[in-house]
């Protein structure tokens, strides 16, 4: 009971703080003094206090777009186990459902972006989904490495591995499956080099692009659902480069928050020091991504 | 005491088969007294839409007493067929198959009251309704028939009412071709059940289709009905290479013979392949093998055609294909089960199979009835002069929704389910120690692919149909459907949401159908319960449900929203609908990643100084297999025939004149082999 509060607190809780910790290792990177590293929090805040300015193009599903994802990216985060936590929801196949409601946040976000009928927004949704194509068979190939290292087909099992650790012929699977899947969360949370949560050049854009029309809270949930999508999807890349066990029970959670904010710095090491693709080079990196996990997975069952 | 009940149930209680012989008669004569009354008259229409609802509520009826076992005959109906009685009968699989024969036939019949009535197509209303009462009871009786040459008799009776359906506007070309290509296809796919069943009346004695008679083939027997099954259901099902006639045939029938076509008479091939591969017992691993990999192929360039279509119809077509593919991967899984005796893979397999067929016919006739409330608003099939329904009509945009997430197989929805027990079943297989199950779970990400751009497919037809600014004036002015028309589609969308939140409810259905597929099975058999957790899905489903449910209803009642400004887009004064981006555009980036096996054609004039004039551009993407190979093989098979044109002009006494200098000849012959 306790462990499901600390999950559902951190889940809730940390997720802005990620994007902070990002911005001022990048700003520590261009040495400036940066954002402060509450400053999504401050921005979530003021957004929830404002009004809401709706195009008369759209219906509700310009309203669902946000609602739909933050939803479905809540109960993902509920199917993941966070450290060494059980997650609060776990049964056989929950990692099916864990992938496809990241594809029904995706389904509504995009659907949202059309339904303004402005066409920087529908460019932004085509990347979405183009890119989604080929990160979605990349995670599915590095869940079946982690399902057959541990045996199991139920998230939790599978991401805390079998009793004794993972065995060692598993190594160099978990290696490159943890590369593709570094990728697969840098493309479907939007970072350089695939995307560039700072540029403020329409046409290049994905993620923001497809939410210029959002405002108020509706903005603040998005800001919020990507934050939270960060969270969900570094978590699962942790259980695989960071399968550390805390010497102490009551030491696991501070050694998780402690691992997910050093994921943070990696990423912003990442968007300080690479310059972002262009956008046809984007699929091949997926596509490397997909030749990671699936190598993965020829090591692993060979 | 045993032996009693037996006897019991052998001699009396057929009343399930002999609910679905009324159910038969009833369909079949639904649109007779339509060809007796005045052309102008909406009396036919009427009474062929009681007697099908009749009908087929006397048929869900007895289907419902199939799962219960009870009067499931056999029945030997009194006369006889080339030296046998042919035997009905009922079990619960055939049950499971009639559920959408009956439920989208009735809604089907009921939708055309309000899309094709008798006032506004009284040249064509009359044989539409005629012709689809006789597809219900063709395909009826098919599912009942235990007897070769009775299934062949429901399988003609089916398959030429649906080219009379398909053709139904013969006065376009379009139609025609479509009609003569399906036509073709068809009875390319029933030759090829002729020899199967001659093959099967050859190697076990009788028509009879039965395992028992199954029991004594020659492994070489076996394989050939195998293929020639492969064949000739495969064509009827639209597997990849086999599918060329569906498209052009689902665009352009009228809607709601599109929905029964592509919900129910592909699955009427699955439903063959899955009886008669019930009835082969010990099968092959490579069948298995061949049936995963053409669902693998099948599931993906049908979504990546589908991609490709500017056609709201043809698009969905080829969605067909796509989940055929996704219902035959569960098929294959459960054959791979049963050679190798992994009653795990048969169950999740099968019940994915199964419970995709009833899905997709949910589903798909779902947005075929909403295709064609849209084709009736706006007049026009081409997605990028659509745009901006959901204002219009919004019970229809609703509803088309509900379709399409259940299509990509997204929580809450029904399609999910079916994917997850698929998925559940390829993955048992790397968690199992043996090899062969990680070679079989290469299929998920095959299947996560295609998931990925069903979801990019559905949100390109959503957002260009119904969302953002009207593209053309018809469109700005569509009118929604009548209630004839939604509440067909309603039900439908009402069966998509049942079954996505509570599985739970037709799981005894599922289990009960594999029983019936792999009676020897018996004990071992796992209830597919214990292999997925359907009550944990429930109540992750629902949750999620009522919350976004509940966050949309409060924030669209929000008080302090600014309304009634245009898109913002960063700072576009007038943004309009040809501004925004199109259906074409929104697939440009995936079509391009495909292009290897797409290849769209473009045609258009160069445009090459800074100020051209208006100009246009035209792009096409061909169907792999009939504009690629079958169309050109034709024509070059033609062409090498051109020299016999010399002998064929068509005047009557040359061909007269060839029949005397036969004769001669042959009297020649016969003399000369006289003399030697």
């Amino acid at each position: 009971m306790i462990d499901t509060l600390v999950h559902i607190t951190l889940l809730l809780v940390l997720p802005p703080l990620l994007l902070g910790v990002i911005n001022k290792t990048k700003a520590w990177f261009a040495g400036r003094a940066g954002p402060p590293v509450l400053q999504t929090y401050y921005d979530l805040a003021k957004l929830l206090r404002k009004g809401l300015v709706i195009s008369e193009t759209t219906t509700w599903i310009f309203l669902a777009g946000p609602v739909v994802t933050l939803a479905a990216v809540l109960l993902a985060g509920l199917l993941i186990p966070l450290g060494r936590f059980d997650a609060p929801i776990a049964f056989t196949g929950d990692l099916i459902l864990f992938a496809y409601l990241f594809g029904l946040a995706r389904f509504f976000t995009t659907a949202a972006a059309l339904d303004t009928g402005s066409a920087f927004e529908g460019m932004g949704a085509a990347r979405e989904v183009t890119f989604a194509c080929l990160s979605e068979p990349a995670m599915f190939f590095g869940l079946l490495v982690l399902a057959k290292a541990s045996g199991s087909l139920n998230l939790t099992a599978m991401l805390h591995g079998p009793a004794g650790g993972f065995a060692m012929s598993a190594f160099a699977p978990l290696v490159c499956v943890s590369i593709g899947l570094f990728v697969v969360l840098l493309a479907e949370t939007c970072r350089i080099p695939v995307d560039d949560p700072n540029t403020h050049l329409e046409l290049t854009m994905i993620h923001e692009v497809m939410v210029l029309d959002h405002s108020g809270p509706l903005l603040g949930v998005i800001l919020y659902a990507a934050s939270l999508k960060l969270f969900v999807l570094g978590t699962l890349l942790l259980h695989v480069i960071a399968p550390f066990r805390a010497p102490a029970p009551w030491l696991n959670g501070p050694l998780f928050v402690l691992e997910m904010l050093a994921l943070a710095g990696v990423i912003g090491v990442v968007e300080s020091t690479r310059a972002r693709l262009p956008m046809r080079h984007v699929p091949l990196l997926l596509v490397a991504a997909i030749l990671f996990c699936g190598f993965g997975f020829i090591l692993m069952v060979r | 005491m045993i032996e009693a009940a037996q006897a019991a149930a052998a001699t009396g209680a057929v009343v399930s088969l002999v609910l679905i012989l009324v159910a038969i008669v009833l369909t079949a004569a639904s649109g007779l007294p339509g060809l007796f009354v005045a052309r102008r008259s909406a009396r036919g229409q009427w009474v062929a839409a009681v007697m099908t609802v009749l009908g087929a509520a006397i048929g869900l009826a007895g289907a419902g007493l199939a799962f219960t076992k009870r009067g499931v005959g056999p029945l030997e109906l009194p006369f006889t067929v080339m030296g046998g009685r042919p035997v009905l009968a009922m079990d619960s699989l055939s049950a499971l198959f009639l559920v959408p024969v009956f439920l989208v036939g009735a809604l089907g019949c009921l939708y055309g009251l309000g899309y094709w009535p008798q006032s506004r197509h009284a040249r064509t209303g009359a044989k539409l309704r005629l012709f689809w009462g006789l597809l219900l009871a063709g395909m009826t009786l098919l599912i009942v028939a235990r007897n070769g040459l009775v299934f062949l008799l429901g399988w003609e009776v089916m398959a030429l009412s649906a080219f009379f359906l398909i053709s139904t506007e013969d006065h376009r070309a379009p139609c025609r071709q479509a009609g003569w290509i399906y036509l073709i296809a068809t009875h390319a796919g029933t030759l090829a059940l002729f020899a199967m069943f001659a093959l099967w009346r050859w190697s076990t004695g009788s028509y009879e289709l039965s395992a028992a008679a199954a029991e004594g083939m020659s492994p070489a027997a076996r394989n050939g009905v195998f293929v020639l099954a492969l064949l000739g259901f495969g064509l009827k099902a639209g597997v990849m290479p086999l599918h060329f006639w569906l498209p052009a045939a689902h665009a352009n029938a009228p809607s709601h013979v599109s929905a029964i076509l592509s919900g129910v008479m592909l699955k009427i091939g699955v439903y063959g392949l899955v009886r008669v591969f019930s009835l082969l017992p010990g099968p092959p691993p490579a069948w298995g093998g061949v049936i995963l990999l053409l669902a693998a192929i099948s599931a993906l360039l049908g979504v990546v055609f589908a991609l490709g279509q500017h056609d709201l119809k043809r698009l969905l077509a080829y969605h067909s294909v796509e989940n055929i593919g996704i219902i035959l991967m569960g098929l294959g899984l459960a054959m791979l089960g049963r050679s190798l005796q992994r009653p795990d893979w048969v169950v999740l397999g099968l019940a994915g199979c199964l419970l995709h067929v009833w899905n997709h016919s949910f589903f798909k006739s779902l947005l075929f009835f909403c295709a064609g409330s849209v084709v009736q608003g706006a007049r026009t099939r081409q997605i990028d002069r659509l745009g901006g329904l959901a204002r219009t009509m919004p019970w229809t945009a609703m509803l088309f929704l509900v379709g399409a997430v259940a299509i990509c197989g997204l929580p809450p929805l029904n399609g999910f389910i079916s994917e997850l027990l698929v998925y559940l079943g390829l993955l048992r297989g790397v968690v199992a120690p043996d090899g062969v199950g990680s070679a079989v779970a290469i299929v998920a990400p095959v299947l996560a692919i295609v998931g990925a751009l069903a979801v990019a497919c559905f949100v390109k037809v959503y957002g260009a149909v119904f969302l953002g600014h009207s593209r053309t004036p018809a469109a700005a002015g569509a009118r929604e459907a009548p209630l004839s028309m939604r509440a067909p589609a309603m039900v439908l969308g009402a069966a998509c949401v049942v079954i996505g939140l509570a599985p739970i409810a037709v799981a005894p259905l599922l289990d009960a159908g594999i029983a019936d597929w792999m009676p020897e099975l018996g004990s071992s058999a796992i209830p597919l319960g214990d292999l997925v957790p359907l009550g944990a899905l429930s109540v992750t489903a629902t949750a999620l449900a009522a919350v976004i449910v509940v966050a949309v209803v409060l924030l669209a009642r929000r008080r302090r929203a600014v309304r009634g400004v245009g898109t913002w887009d960063c700072g576009y004064a007038r943004p309009t609908g040809r501004m925004q981006y199109t259906a074409s555009s929104f697939a440009q980036s995936i079509v391009a990643l495909f292009h290897w096996v797409l290849r769209t054609r473009t045609q258009g004039p160069r445009v090459d100084n800074a100020f051209p004039a208006a100009t246009w551009m035209h792009t096409h993407v061909d169907d792999l297999v009939l504009d690629r190979v079958l169309l050109p093989a034709a024509e070059a098979v033609g062409g090498w025939f051109r020299w016999f044109h010399r002998f064929q002009q068509g005047l009557t006494h040359r061909y007269v004149l060839y029949v005397l200098v036969t004769v001669i000849l042959l009297f020649l012959w016969a003399a000369l082999g006289a003399l030697s």
